[in-house]
């Protein structure tokens, strides 16, 4: 129950985020500090994420995957070469697959 | 995927024309002002179909990952539907998935959706809807649409790329996250598919563009980030060390003449992800 909470309040402050943009007088964009903080927003989470997740162990332990590891620097070179989305995607499931058949982490 | 492909040759326009006549053909489309002909032939559509295919891979991936962290597929096509922010998603299934505070996995996943809001203010403008339209198209801010819709300085263009990126998104979107989370239902180990380097590769992959456009404050920004992250995971409950890396935000307001992280003009394709 409260999982469903959590659910309907992302989905309903999500959807009021998008609106209040749509919404919103566009002369908010003007404001240098307030366009680069929210710009600069994003660009500190989603780092936090990858690294969180890269090297999520058990629990709150953090910890090394070869085999996941593997699969993320094959994400960066597919993103190095300019792959399109759905082949970053898949070449970092199927090298960390591969390298986990093959034994690593 | 270049933000706009070459036209590609018209399709036999005396075929097109007869779906046309049939006015309940584009119905089921939400705030449409695309004509069928327009529709069935539109780069808009080609480049949103283009899109929708690997946004599916990232649709598999997330409903695997949500039913891995203990959402039932049910939960999962919900917040793929309504959410429909593909970030937020990954970020607040990643903190159920960790055993950490449900408040802090809806603030990580709120503060990542506030990216929409930006994008929302840009296309206010473009766009030029109001009332119902506007209240329905809000669903649709993300960072594809944006990607799609703000190249465009025509309003019947940028209208018909919206709506056109927006439905094929939506629709792929929540069917590969039924699909995902049905399978994985079924599946006994997930991690031997090497599923567990999506979530990553997905972030990777959205902020990968802001890396390389970027100047070196962006790289400071993220270092600091994942910094942050990294130190307090050990100390404090899943999902909190990812909301208190927003603190490394602040970086972008210090400085003199601090140029932009980035060119609210310069949105490309490669920057949308879901």
């Amino acid at each position: 129950m409260t999982l469903w909470i959590s659910l309907i309040a992302t989905a309903a402050g999500c959807y009021l985020l998008k609106y209040a943009g749509l919404a919103a007088p566009r002369r908010l964009l003007d404001i240098p500090w307030l366009q680069r903080f929210a710009t600069a927003v994003p660009i500190a989470l989603l780092a936090a994420l990858i690294a969180v997740e890269a090297l999520r162990g058990e629990g709150q332990a953090l910890a090394w995957d070869t085999a996941r590891m593997g699969g993320l620097g094959a994400a960066v070179l597919a993103l190095v070469l300019r792959a399109p989305f759905l082949v970053v995607v898949v070449a970092a499931a199927a090298t960390t697959a591969a390298l986990r058949w093959w034994g690593a982490g | 995927m270049p933000p706009s492909p070459p036209p590609f040759p018209p399709n036999d326009p005396s075929r097109e024309r007869k779906n046309v006549q049939d006015p309940d053909r584009c119905a089921y489309l939400p705030s449409v002002d695309v004509k069928a002909p327009s529709f069935l032939r539109s780069t808009a559509v080609r480049d949103g179909i283009g899109l929708g295919v690997a946004v599916g891979a990232a649709g598999l991936a997330f409903g695997t990952a949500a039913v891995t962290a203990g959402l039932s597929p049910a939960q999962a096509v919900f917040l793929s539907l309504f959410t429909f922010t593909g970030a937020s998603q990954f970020a607040l299934v990643g903190v159920v998935a960790g055993g950490g505070s449900l408040v802090a996995g809806v603030l990580g996943a709120l503060l990542l959706g506030a990216r929409n809001t930006l994008y929302g203010l840009r296309l206010a403008d473009v766009l030029g809807w109001r009332g119902v339209r506007r209240a329905v198209a809000a669903h649709g801010v993300i960072d594809e649409t944006a990607a799609m819709t703000l190249p465009h300085t025509d309003r019947t263009a940028a209208r018909e790329a919206f709506t056109a990126t927006y439905v094929v998104l939506g629709a792929f979107w929540t069917a590969t996250t039924l699909v995902g989370s049905l399978a994985t239902d079924r599946v006994a180990d997930v991690s031997a598919f090497g599923l567990d380097a999506v979530g990553p590769a997905v972030f990777l992959g959205l902020l990968w563009p802001r890396l390389r456009d970027g100047g070196a404050r962006v790289r400071v920004i993220a270092l600091l980030g994942a910094g942050v992250a990294l130190a307090t995971t050990p100390l404090l409950p899943p999902g909190v060390p990812v909301l208190l890396a927003a603190a490394a935000a602040l970086v972008g307001l210090l400085g003199p003449g601090a140029e932009p992280v980035s060119r609210p003009d310069r949105v490309s394709v490669e920057e949308g992800r879901p």
